[in-house]
C-alpha cells in the first residue's frame, strides 16, 4: 500500500515525476512553478531519482531539450507557468505535431501585463489549439494522480501525444495537503517501460520533420485529431486501471457530483470546483436540484460525457476562469459548440467569467451565483448569457 | 604557395550517405560539407537542423537526401534540442552516434544565440556546426549579424551592411568550451581533421564553417570553392583551432600570417555581386578589420 505525505501541489507534481522514473528533466524557474524544479533537482542530486537535469537558459529551450530527450528515447518531463508557457509556445506545437510523448505540468498564473503572480486559467486555456492533451487537477492528490497518469496516457500507442497537467499556482501549488503516494513497485508495474512511436538514437537512419507537401501535412494533422478521439477512451481506461491500483477513480474526462437527478448543472475546472461542490451541496440540502460536472480534461473536450449529463436538464451554468477577449469563457464556447451537434433545443446556458487575475472566488460566491441562476430560470426568465462576475 | 601537394581523397564513397536528389541550388556548399561529415561519421550521426537552407536542401517528405538521422527543429533551438538528445543518449548508454547541431548563421549568431550559449555553458556532448553563408539565404538574402561589412543584401539594399561580422567563434571561446575551430568548405581535409579531433573530445565543440552561397553572394555557381579559397588566401577568413587555452593556426592559413603573402582583398570582393557597389573607403575599412582579426589571433597563439 501507499503512504500518505503532507505535500504542496508543486511537490505532488515533483513526486509524481520521480515515481514515474523520468530520465531527463529540463526546466527553467518561474513563479509559481519554481518549487517543482527545485524539488526535482534535490531528488536528482541526492540520488533519489536516477535522472539528468538540464538547467536550461529559457523555457523555449526547456521544452526543446525535453523534446530532444524524449525523441532520443528517454522519459522526459518539464514544468512551467504563464509567461514561461507563452515563451515556449512554438515548442508546444512542435512537440505534439512530432507525436512525441512528453509530460509537462502547468502551474497556472495570470498572463501580464500588468505583472501578476496570482492564478487564473488564461495561460492554460491558451493551449487548447496545440494538440496537447490538457488535464487539470482539483486538489493535490488529483494533481499527483493525474501527473503519473499523464505518462501512461501520453505513451499509449493509440495516443502518442504530449500531455499538460494544470494546477493553480499557490491555491494548490503552494498549499500543503495530504497526498497518498502509491507503492513504487506497484506503480512501476502499472506504468510499464517508456513507449513512443519512434526513437532517434542512431540505430537506424530516421528523419523527422522534413518539409512536407500540403496533403501529407494535412494527413498528419488529421491523425492527431483521430488520436485525440482515441484518447477519450484511453483516459477512461487509465482512470479505471489506476483506480484498481489505488482505489481512486475520478470518472475520466469529467467528474460528476450529484448529476444523476439534477435539473441544473454547474460546470467548473480546477481547485475552485471544490468550492463550487461545497456550495452546490448546500443548495441541494435546501432543495435545489443542482449537480456539478467538473472538467478534468479540456482536450480532448468531453462533449459526449457532458451531453449525457446535460440532456434533459433545464439550465447549465459554466464558470470560466479565463476569457477569450471579444468572445466568452473557453469552456462555455466549447460546450455550446459541442452540444449543438446533439440538439437544436439547448437548455438555458449561462457563462460566468470570474476569478480573473487571481481574484478570490469562494463557496459563498458560488452559492449566490448558482442560486440566482436557478431562481431566474425557475421564474421562466432568461438569465444573461454572459456575466463577468467581479467584486471588490 | 601553400596547398600544392595533392591530398588523398577522403574516405567517402560518393552517393553513399549524402544521396542525390537534394533540393540545393547549383553550387551550394551545404551538400559539400555534408559529404565531409559523412566521411567522418557515416550514418552514425544525428543532425539537428533548425530553420535554414538545410531544412529545404535535405529534401521533402517522404524523401531524405541524407542516409543518417535528421531532426528538424524550430528556429531558435538547435542547441537546446541537441542538448536533450545528447543527455538522453548518455542516460540510455548509447555512445556510438554523434549528435551534431547543424545551423546557419541566422540560427546561430542571431535567433539561436541564447540556446547556443546555454548549451555551450552547460558543456553538453555535441558538435555544433555553424555553416556560415553570411545572410538569411533561405528567406531570400536578408542581412544577419554574420553578414560582412559592406555587403549588399535585400535588407541592406542600397548602402550595404554598416556593421562588421559578428565573430561567433570568439564568443564560443569566451564560453570556455573544450574545442572551437573555424573551417572552410574549400579545405575538406582540414574540415575532416577538425571533425575527427572534435569527435574524440567530450563536451561542447563548435566549428564555424565558412560556406559561400552563389545565390546570395551573387557569383557564378562554379566558383563556390574558388570564393571560399580566396577568403582564406586574402586572410579574410582565418582557419584555426582553439583548445587547451591556445589558438593553433591551421595549415591552409599559416602562410597568411605574413600580410605580404596574402592575395589582395579586392580579388575576393570582385568575384561577388554583393560587393559590386563597395567604395574604396569601405574596402579600407575591411582591410583594417582584417588586420585587427589577425592581431587577435596572434595574441592567443
Amino acid at each position: 500500500m501507499g503512504k500518505v505525505v503532507p505535500i504542496t501541489g508543486n511537490y505532488a507534481v515533483a513526486y509524481a515525476a520521480k515515481m514515474a522514473r523520468v530520465q531527463v528533466v529540463a526546466a527553467y524557474p518561474i513563479t509559481p512553478q519554481t518549487s517543482i524544479v527545485e524539488k526535482l533537482a534535490e531528488f536528482i542530486e541526492s540520488g533519489e531519482l536516477d535522472a539528468v537535469m538540464i538547467r536550461v537558459e529559457s523555457e523555449h529551450s526547456a521544452l526543446a531539450a525535453t523534446f530532444g530527450a524524449a525523441l532520443a528515447g528517454a522519459r522526459a518531463f518539464t514544468a512551467t507557468s504563464s509567461h514561461g508557457l507563452l515563451y515556449m509556445h512554438e515548442w508546444v506545437h512542435w512537440t505534439s505535431r512530432a507525436r512525441v510523448p512528453v509530460v509537462m505540468a502547468i502551474v497556472t498564473r495570470t498572463i501580464g501585463t500588468p505583472w501578476n503572480i496570482w492564478p487564473d486559467h488564461g495561460d492554460f486555456m491558451d493551449q487548447r489549439d496545440t494538440g496537447w492533451i490538457l488535464g487539470f487537477g482539483m486538489d493535490n492528490q488529483e494533481v499527483f494522480d493525474l501527473t503519473v497518469q499523464a505518462f501512461k496516457i501520453s505513451e499509449d500507442p493509440r495516443v502518442y501525444l504530449p500531455v499538460m497537467i494544470g494546477l493553480e499556482g499557490f491555491i494548490l501549488g503552494h498549499t500543503t495537503m495530504p497526498v497518498e503516494l502509491p507503492d513504487q513497485k506497484e506503480l512501476d508495474d502499472w506504468l510499464g517501460p517508456r513507449r513512443q512511436g519512434y526513437v532517434i538514437d542512431g540505430r537506424e537512419p530516421l528523419a523527422i520533420g522534413n518539409l512536407a507537401w500540403p496533403e501529407d501535412t494535412e494527413e498528419m494533422f488529421m491523425d492527431i485529431q483521430k488520436a485525440m478521439e482515441e484518447a477519450k477512451q484511453v483516459i477512461k481506461e487509465v482512470d479505471e486501471s489506476y483506480g484498481k491500483l489505488t482505489g481512486r477513480r475520478y470518472g475520466g474526462l469529467i467528474q460528476c457530483v450529484g448529476c444523476s437527478n439534477a435539473k441544473y448543472i454547474a460546470i467548473a475546472m480546477g481547485a475552485w470546483a471544490g468550492d463550487l461542490i461545497e456550495a452546490v451541496q448546500k443548495l441541494r440540502d435546501e432543495g435545489y436540484p443542482v449537480g456539478v460536472a467538473r472538467i478534468r480534461f479540456v482536450r480532448p473536450f468531453p462533449t459526449e460525457d457532458l451531453w449525457k449529463i446535460i440532456n434533459g436538464v433545464k439550465g447549465v451554468i459554466v464558470f470560466d476562469r479565463a476569457i477569450s477577449f471579444g468572445a466568452w469563457g473557453q469552456i462555455y464556447t466549447d460546450l455550446v459548440a459541442g452540444l449543438a451537434q446533439y440538439t437544436r433545443n439547448l437548455p438555458v446556458i449561462s457563462d460566468i467569467v470570474a476569478g480573473i487575475g487571481g481574484v478570490n472566488v469562494t463557496h459563498t460566491d458560488f452559492y449566490k451565483l448558482v442560486k440566482n441562476f436557478v431562481d431566474i430560470v425557475e421564474k421562466g426568465e432568461q438569465p444573461p448569457v454572459f456575466t463577468w462576475y467581479h467584486k471588490r | 604557395m601553400a596547398q600544392t601537394r595533392p591530398k588523398p581523397p577522403l574516405p567517402y564513397r560518393m552517393r553513399d550517405i549524402v544521396l542525390p536528389g537534394d533540393a540545393a541550388c547549383p553550387g551550394c556548399p551545404i551538400p559539400m560539407a555534408w559529404k565531409v561529415l559523412a566521411a567522418v561519421f557515416r550514418e552514425k550521426m544525428i543532425l539537428v537542423i533548425p530553420a535554414c537552407c538545410s531544412s529545404v536542401v535535405v529534401g521533402a517528405y517522404p524523401g531524405n537526401s541524407i542516409k543518417a538521422s535528421v531532426v528538424h527543429v524550430a528556429f531558435a533551438s538547435a542547441a537546446a534540442v541537441a542538448s536533450g538528445i545528447a543527455e538522453a543518449l548518455k542516460k540510455r548508454g548509447v555512445n556510438d552516434v554523434q549528435v551534431i547541431a547543424w545551423a546557419g548563421d541566422g540560427g546561430t549568431a542571431d535567433i539561436g544565440m541564447a540556446s547556443l550559449s546555454g548549451a555551450a555553458e552547460r558543456n553538453h556532448d555535441m558538435i555544433y556546426i555553424m555553416y556560415d553563408n553570411e545572410a538569411y539565404m533561405n528567406t531570400g538574402i536578408q542581412r544577419s549579424s554574420s553578414t560582412p561589412f559592406g555587403a549588399w543584401t535585400t535588407t541592406t539594399p542600397i548602402i550595404g551592411k554598416t556593421e562588421h561580422k559578428k565573430d561567433v567563434a570568439r564568443i564560443m571561446i569566451a564560453h570556455g568550451v573544450p574545442y572551437v575551430a573555424t573551417a572552410s568548405i574549400a579545405y575538406p581535409h582540414d574540415f575532416y581533421a577538425k571533425l575527427q579531433k572534435a569527435r574524440r573530445i567530450r563536451g561542447f565543440k563548435f566549428i564555424h564553417l565558412h560556406a559561400p552561397c552563389p545565390t546570395g553572394w551573387r557569383f557564378d555557381p562554379k566558383y563556390t570553392v574558388e570564393v571560399a579559397k580566396l577568403a582564406v588566401e586574402t586572410g579574410l577568413w582565418i582557419l584555426y583551432e582553439y583548445y587547451d587555452g591556445k589558438i593553433r593556426l591551421s595549415g591552409p592559413s599559416r602562410p597568411y600570417m605574413d600580410p605580404a603573402k596574402r592575395k589582395p582583398i579586392e580579388e575576393y570582393l570582385k568575384l561577388q555581386g554583393r560587393f559590386k557597389k563597395i567604395t574604396p573607403e569601405k574596402i579600407e575599412e575591411i582591410k583594417k578589420y582584417t588586420e585587427m582579426y589577425w592581431d587577435w589571433i596572434k595574441r592567443y597563439m
